[in-house]
């Protein structure tokens, strides 16, 4: 799945010097008593080479953390196997670190027993084990805070010693989990820099690094290579090597191009899969069935996007759209995804191009708005349709809301069917199809139609 | 530098007190080693079922004494098993369900129902010393204090986050570091809280079981309970003043010296991520950290420990490898484990089998009487409850808005739920007889006395909890007082409601055995309920009918916990939480 003509990257050589970790055929499956398969991460292949800092990019949801727990043995893939230096990684001794999101510190130990718990785990003496800690502590910046608890320090100072206590062990892999997500803008950037500078200047025995993120500027920041995952299910779209020599510029030319390029590929339509070889048990994954998967976005996000869209003369580069706004992607692609679902406009080449009944949509006031979305809701989106029928087929008019929640487990994971039926219910009262009473979890259609109904009825 | 004390918080003052606190430590340790040796040599004499209670002042330290021992011993044995009960059960998924429901209807069971089998059992295991009758009592005393103990510490180890239980996974924590670095510190606050609850519990039980009859045993231990019942049945006002205030005083003790010391250190565990403004002060806790002996010894001691055990983990192959979270423990279960159940399954049969025979002696007018009482001690006992939420809503919820009174009365509300209502059930019986009333009023006097506390610091709690700028709307919009209490305070303290009333329903159903039935100078009072029917079967020795009784509150209790508690707790976390 490589792309040529693309700038300032070539397509990832066959790799001459053995992977640290190898994933082969990884996938992670939740089966359903039904036949059905709730498909996490499709058959995937990945390799950790040495000597290189790889990012795993893609929007929320895609499995990307799913993904870097299976590398690290946290956990068990359903089916396939990861190999640690050619070994099943279930039973070898590897040495990895993570670094969390949330930091993941105990808050009842001090910063230097924070770093110095997993050396006491290994068994290494007391006294050893303050030495290398408190170097360790020296080398990301935070000498003379051995003593605090982690409560007293700011967010910044928390994932540092984060960083501590993930390279006191001297790992061969160092693995991060969206490191950065839960920090401020400033101190990101710090850290972002001085992660670049130990791994330059070899100040730590890491021989690679493996990066979660769904910052595509992170991503193109910091990494040497970049695998772009794609979601629904989680699966590899593109794998490529990033050639920017370091430092980079977020402002060159080939660095915004590079980001462009990204966008048009999370933004390009997900290719069908080709019908499984025949199996004996028909497995169906989210791809093959019939209920779209609503984009969490809300109709107020829509409404702004296409009327910006509209001002800008009707089309505009999705990179530049989310530059403008200070959006991320996965602030950005969702509204797009929704706006597309619904007619709203078209993606093409990594640019939006808004559609008549979208700039209809922009133009109109608020109630004519409604009743656009209304129709283009009930045309397109399978779920809307069958609540509305529904409910104008019962003669009381209203429905509970785990009929349709059944039929959404069919398909999707617990979790993301009640996402799924928020969604739904915020586009439903938006478009005024129906009302949700949430005391009773019940659909109701609303008053002012349901007199319509009983007058029609009445005459008829 | 020296790495114990954090960044300096509060100027350390002057060097001389650290040397007096030292000592003051020396010689408290040095009163319990001696304690512990006297209580010894008492124990290991001949057994003496029935010892004479003086009514004099002078012997109530002894007492009290003795009293605490035994509440002390039953508390960390309720805690060691609370830990190990707790720990088996979260980490296999096998056993998880049973061990749970097991303690669920455990927990229904009042602590009289288990009074023949344990001390019975006790007194046979160790005949020829008085530490059979002792560790018999004892043991009643923990069933009345372990089950909240093991509930808390089960749902602590359930709920840690998991980015932590990850990072111990990935850095290789041992069995033993994880549980002493990740599952103990988390589940501490619970353990304190729940602590503080079990003792209260405690206290309950043991002002009840120091002096009681079996058939045609009778056993009086020497201890605070035994002087208050023996001297409510001679009607001694003074010796009967004097123990009552022995009571307050010990729990007012407890509260200052070790309860809110240790809530106040539990605080270190607690995770946020900033700083909380409102924290518990204790001036106990700050005089103890100036001691260098008790900063510094634990740790020494824990050191010299730990070292040789992290090392010897290190090396075992179970240490070098990752853990993956998700799946392990399920697969084939082990061969222990089946021996485990089929075990379990024989003592269970055996169990039941015996009960059945038990219980068909039991006369069907017996079991009418028995349906009876049931139904006339659930009705008092949702009176109880209803009267309670009567008075303590309004009163609980004007307290709870003014901070200043709030900052005084819910502690002191909290000293009134850990004291025990037993202890003043004699002298509040002699009133009633006095008065010429029944027990049928004077139970639901006596339930409410023991349970209604527990819903005032709740409905404090929760009115406190409730955010200024609602009620701040409340009053700009002109609310009336109906509007007031519907839409805004009602629902607002019902998540605090339900939980005091949970507590409360708890205790009352407890309570029930004692209250409903009783010996008052030479007489019996008694009412239609099953506590009564408990009570006076322990008396007389009629097994089936204990047993039959035991049954019937139990499964009352476990099918309104499920019927009508959990729905209420469902509500309460969905419709009725405050934050998003």
């Amino acid at each position: 799945m490589q792309e040529t003509g693309v700038p300032n990257q070539t397509p990832a050589p066959v790799p001459v010097v053995e992977p640290i970790i190898r994933a082969e055929k990884v996938e992670k499956y939740y089966a359903q008593p039904s036949e059905n398969r709730i498909q996490v991460i499709s058959a995937t292949d990945l390799s950790i080479v040495p000597g290189e800092i790889l990012a795993l990019l893609g929007p929320s949801g895609s499995g990307k953390s799913t993904m870097l727990r299976m590398l690290t043995g946290l956990s068990t893939p359903t089916a396939g196997q990861v190999y640690w230096h050619e070994k099943p990684i279930a039973g070898a001794e590897i040495n990895v670190s993570i670094v969390f999101q949330s930091f993941a510190l105990f808050p009842w130990l001090t910063v230097l027993e924070n770093v110095e718990a997993p050396l006491q785990a290994r068994g290494i003496a007391p006294d050893v084990r303050r030495d290398r800690s408190m170097k360790m502590l020296d080398t990301v910046g935070l000498d003379g805070f051995e003593a605090a608890y982690p409560k007293e320090l700011s967010g910044g100072m928390k994932q540092r010693v984060g960083f501590a206590r993930a390279l006191v062990v001297e790992p061969e892999v160092l693995f991060m989990d969206e490191p950065f997500s839960a920090l401020d803008v400033l101190t990101a950037e710090n850290l972002r820099s001085e992660l670049l500078e130990l791994w330059a200047n070899k100040t730590m025995p890491t021989k690679a690094v493996f990066l979660v993120t769904h910052n595509i500027e992170e991503a193109v920041l910091l990494a040497d290579r970049i695998i772009v995952f794609g979601r629904n299910p989680g699966h590899i779209r593109t794998d490529f090597r990033v050639q920017l020599p370091q430092p980079r510029d977020r402002k060159s030319e080939p660095f915004t191009q590079l980001v462009d390029y990204i966008y048009k590929v999370l933004t390009k339509p997900d290719v069908a899969p080709d019908e499984a070889p025949d199996q004996q048990v028909r497995v169906r994954d989210q791809r093959q069935m019939h209920y779209q998967m609503l984009p969490h976005a809300r109709p107020g996000g829509m409404a702004g996007l296409l009327e910006l869209l509209l001002d800008k003369g009707g089309r505009d580069d999705i990179y530049r759209l989310a530059d403008d706004l200070a959006f991320e992607i996965d602030d950005l692609l969702p509204i797009v995804d929704a706006a597309e679902l619904l007619g709203f406009l078209k993606v093409e080449e990594g640019d939006a191009a808004i559609t008549p009944s979208g700039a209809e949509f922009a133009n109109s006031e608020i109630l004519r708005q409604k009743e656009l979305f209304r129709d283009a809701a009930v045309a397109n989106v399978l779920l809307l349709r069958q609540i509305r029928r529904a409910l104008e087929a019962k003669s009381d008019h209203t429905i509970p809301e785990d009929f349709f929640l059944d039929m959404l487990n069919e398909q999707f994971s617990e979790e993301e069917c009640l996402r799924q039926m928020e969604t739904a219910v915020a586009w439903g009262r938006y478009a005024e199809l129906f009302d949700y009473d949430a005391g009773r979890r019940r659909f109701v259609l609303p008053d002012a139609q349901d007199e319509e109904i009983a007058a029609s009825e009445d005459s008829e | 530098m020296k790495l114990q004390h954090p960044l300096a918080r509060t100027p350390v003052s002057a060097r001389a007190w650290p040397f007096l606190i030292d000592l003051g430590v020396a010689a408290c340790a040095l009163t319990i080693f001696f304690s512990i040796v006297s209580t010894g040599v008492y124990w290991l004499g001949k057994p003496i079922p029935v010892v004479p209670i003086s009514h004099s002042i002078g012997a109530l330290p002894v007492y009290a004494f003795y009293s605490i021992v035994r509440i002390g011993i039953a508390y960390v044995l309720s805690l060691l098993f609370a830990v190990a009960y707790g720990y088996t059960a979260a980490h296999s998924p096998r056993l998880e369900p049973w061990m749970i429901a097991v303690l669920d209807i455990l927990q229904s069971i009042p602590v009289l129902s288990f009074l023949p089998p344990v001390v019975l059992a006790m007194v046979a295991l160790v005949p020829g010393r008085q530490m059979g009758i002792e560790m018999g009592v004892i043991l009643l005393i923990f069933t009345g204090q372990v089950w909240n103990l093991a509930f808390s510490f089960y749902s602590s180890l359930k709920t840690i986050p998991r980015e932590m239980l990850e990072a111990s996974r990935i850095y290789r924590y041992s069995a033993w570091q994880r549980f002493w670095q990740l599952q103990m510190p988390f589940a501490a606050i619970g353990l304190v809280w729940n602590s503080i609850v079990s003792v209260a519990g405690g206290w309950f039980a043991l002002m009840a079981c120091e002096m009681f009859t079996m058939g045609t045993r009778n056993f009086q231990l020497p201890g605070l309970g035994s002087y208050l019942q023996t001297a409510a049945d001679s009607a001694d006002m003074r010796a009967l003043v004097a123990g009552f205030a022995v009571v307050i005083l010990i729990v007012v003790a407890t509260d200052q010296l070790a309860w809110r010391p240790l809530i106040a250190w539990s605080d270190k565990f607690k995770i946020e991520q900033v700083e909380s403004a409102d924290r518990v002060a204790s001036p106990v806790l700050e005089l103890l950290r100036r001691s260098s002996l008790l900063t510094s010894l634990p740790g020494r001691i824990f050191a010299r420990v730990d070292e040789p055990i992290y090392r010897r983990m290190a090396l075992t192959k179970d240490c070098r490898i990752v853990h993956p979270l998700d799946e392990g423990q399920t697969g084939k279960a082990s061969a222990g484990l089946w021996a485990l159940a089929v075990t379990a399954i024989i003592v269970a049969g055996w169990g039941a089998t015996q009960a059945i025979l038990m219980l068909r002696t039991v006369t069907w007018h017996e079991l009418r009487l028995l349906l009876e009482g049931a139904g006339a001690t659930f009705l008092r006992v949702n009176t109880a409850l209803l009267i309670s939420a009567a008075w303590t809503i309004p009163v609980g919820v004007a307290i709870g808005f003014s901070p200043r009174l709030a900052r005084f009365v819910q502690p002191l509300a909290q000293i009134l739920a850990s004291v025990p209502a037993t202890a003043f059930f004699p002298i509040l019986l002699i009133g009633l007889v006095k008065i010429g009333g029944g027990l049928g009023i004077g139970s639901i006097v006596l339930m409410l006395l023991g349970t209604q506390w527990y819903i005032l610091f709740n409905v404090i709690a929760g009115a406190m909890s409730i955010p200024s700028d609602l009620r701040e709307v409340s009053s700009l919009f002109h609310f009336t007082r109906w509007q007031r209490w519907t839409k805004l305070i009602l629902p607002g303290i019902f998540p605090y409601l339900i939980t005091g009333m949970v507590t409360a329903s708890g205790g009352a159903w407890n309570a029930s055995v004692f209250a409903e039935y009783s010996h008052v100078q030479d007489r019996t009072l008694q009412t239609i309920g099953l506590g009564a029917q408990i009570d006076a079967a322990t008396d007389t020795g009629r097994f089936p009918i204990l047993l039959l009784a035991t049954i019937m509150i139990s499964l009352m209790v476990v099918t309104m916990n499920r019927l009508v508690w959990r729905r209420l707790y469902r509500l309460a976390e969905t419709r009725y939480k405050l934050e998003g």
